[in-house]
């Protein structure tokens, strides 16, 4: 247990868009079996830090470390939500080979999918209680049926981390606690990280709480209330500036 | 039609246009879904430029198309991955330069040999053996492709990013994808030539969306749809006496305004 690298390591990342800066000497260490709650403005950055972590975006500067390997490497372990669930609608794919999609990091190029494959992928269809829909096409659900799918298709991959992009958006208010139950389970056994706007579920659910606007503050495990109350209200307070993308946003105060 | 049929040209006319379609469906499938529509439309285009430089060296037209179409197509894809946002109007210029480099090659080779009308609208008569083998081969190699990695295009063409984070070498799968693609357009421009390519590759997948759900089911049926077009085509062009090419995509294009019909009327 001792040995167990970090879930998450970031020194010093830096990232832009166009030469205007989105993320800012980002540095935080995540133990593995954390629950992370991220939280920000619309443009502070948060979908950009799930990014970089995903191996997807590059940082300019810094380095960042998931489970003690660049991200490219880690990716295996991870199961992501994106936060977009809606494109392409007309798509002919059914639910059933969407969440068994999550299964593509363990199978092999050019193979079929295995037995094991199948079960995992049914197993996290009734996890989230949408087997009885996998014949079903994919774009012909409503957009919280869509979500629970997507969300199969991140569990299907029995990753080590889940990273979830504001996973209820769309969702009914009984599944999103019923999800969340699920999440606390999950947390037993795995690390999470999820981007959420909604602040009682970050007092209910989260161990550890980033807020992110350009600069990360992180909040340990433990150091709860407080600050993280602080933490919350300041990210939307900022939300004032959103929509207007030059305006700098105002720095966050440290909290020590 | 039956009649038609002691005619070894119709016989093999049939054969190619069943052949075509095998391939033209599975592609024409992936095509849609990945949004490359415009850069098989370029390689159709451009891939003339590889037949008049045969022409000139004297190799065989149709290698000449397929080597040419080939590295036109891996071009445009590759400026569309660099350039996303002006890449429609770098394929539009590679599309033109491509027909332009084919026709200055044909003014300045010794004699005038080719007919250009037949590459344009297609010459579905006029298949030989070779190109029935030439087809074969390559339905043969994109239905092997399409099986093998049937999980990873359905992943790609879906969600890209998921695609990517998973570990799918989406990139080398998207140029396999537009290899494929060239092969099978300079099939199809045997049939119903090269400014008509693009319809015969499009038309059977955007009906076949509508009716089912899942991509393979999708493919199958294009294949279908292919080869009614194609057949029908061919039946109304020998019976009428009119272009084979043009009769091909009409019937297609008849399906097409039929389908969206029936699909604004559907509740």
């Amino acid at each position: 247990m001792v040995d167990k690298p970090p879930a998450i390591e970031m020194r010093e990342v830096w990232f832009s868009y166009n030469r205007i800066p989105v993320v800012e000497a980002v540095s935080f260490t995540l133990a593995q079996g954390d629950f992370l709650g991220i939280l920000g403005p619309n443009g502070g950055g948060k979908t950009t830090l799930l990014k970089l972590m995903l191996g997807l975006l590059k940082p300019e500067k810094g380095e960042i470390r998931i489970l003690g390997r660049p991200p490219k490497e880690a990716r295996k372990y991870i199961g992501y939500l994106p936060q977009e669930t809606d494109f392409h609608l007309t798509f002919p794919i059914t639910v059933y080979e969407l969440a068994i999609m999550g299964r593509l990091t363990h199978a092999r190029l050019g193979r079929p999918y295995t037995k094991t494959d199948h079960e995992k992928a049914e197993m996290a269809l009734h996890q989230v209680g949408m087997w009885d829909y996998r014949f079903a096409k994919v774009g012909e659900l409503s957009g919280g049926q869509r979500q629970r799918v997507f969300i199969a298709r991140a569990l299907a991959s029995e990753p080590k981390i889940l990273m979830l992009d504001e996973p209820t958006s769309s969702v009914d208010p009984q599944f999103e606690s019923d999800l969340y139950e699920l999440f606390k389970e999950l947390n037993k056994n795995i690390t999470i990280v999820v981007i959420t706007h909604d602040i009682g579920v970050i007092s209910r659910y989260v161990k550890s709480v980033a807020c992110i606007n350009r600069t990360l503050i992180f909040h340990e495990e433990g150091k709860i209330t407080q600050e993280m109350i602080e933490a919350t209200y300041q990210c939307p307070v900022d939300l004032v500036a959103h929509g207007l993308p030059h305006r700098v946003f105002p720095v966050h105060k440290e909290i020590d | 039609m039956w009649e038609a049929l002691q005619f070894e040209f119709m016989r093999h006319a049939l054969a190619a246009g069943v052949l075509v379609s095998i391939s033209c469906g599975i592609i024409g499938v992936l095509v849609v879904v990945n949004r490359i529509a415009m850069i098989s439309g370029g390689i159709a285009h451009a891939s003339y430029g590889g037949i008049g430089l045969a022409v000139f060296s004297g190799i065989a037209p149709f290698v000449g198309a397929a080597g040419f179409a080939v590295v036109m197509g891996l071009l445009m894809g590759w400026i569309s991955l660099k350039q996303k946002q002006r890449s429609d109007a770098v394929i539009g210029a590679l599309w033109a330069i491509g027909m332009a480099i084919g026709i200055l090659f044909i003014d300045l080779s010794p004699g005038y040999n080719v007919d250009l009308m037949s590459y344009l609208f297609g010459s579905i008569l006029a298949v030989g053996k070779q190109e029935l083998w030439f087809m074969l081969t390559i339905d043969v190699l994109t239905l092997a492709t399409v099986i093998l990695f049937y999980k990873e295009f359905l992943a790609m063409s879906y969600d890209e990013q998921f695609a990517e984070v998973t570990g799918v070498p989406v990139r080398a799968l998207y140029f396999l994808v537009l290899t494929l693609t060239s092969f099978t357009v300079v099939m199809l421009i045997k049939v119903v030539g090269l400014i008509l390519v693009i319809a015969l590759l499009t038309i059977p997948p955007y009906i076949s969306v509508q009716f089912t759900s899942t991509l393979g089911k999708m493919m199958g049926f294009s294949i279908l749809l292919s080869i009614l077009f194609v057949t029908l085509g061919l039946w109304i062009s020998y019976n009428f006496n009119l272009s084979s090419g043009a009769s091909i995509i009409l019937v297609a294009g008849a399906a097409f305004f039929l389908s969206h019909i029936f699909q604004k009327n559907r509740p």
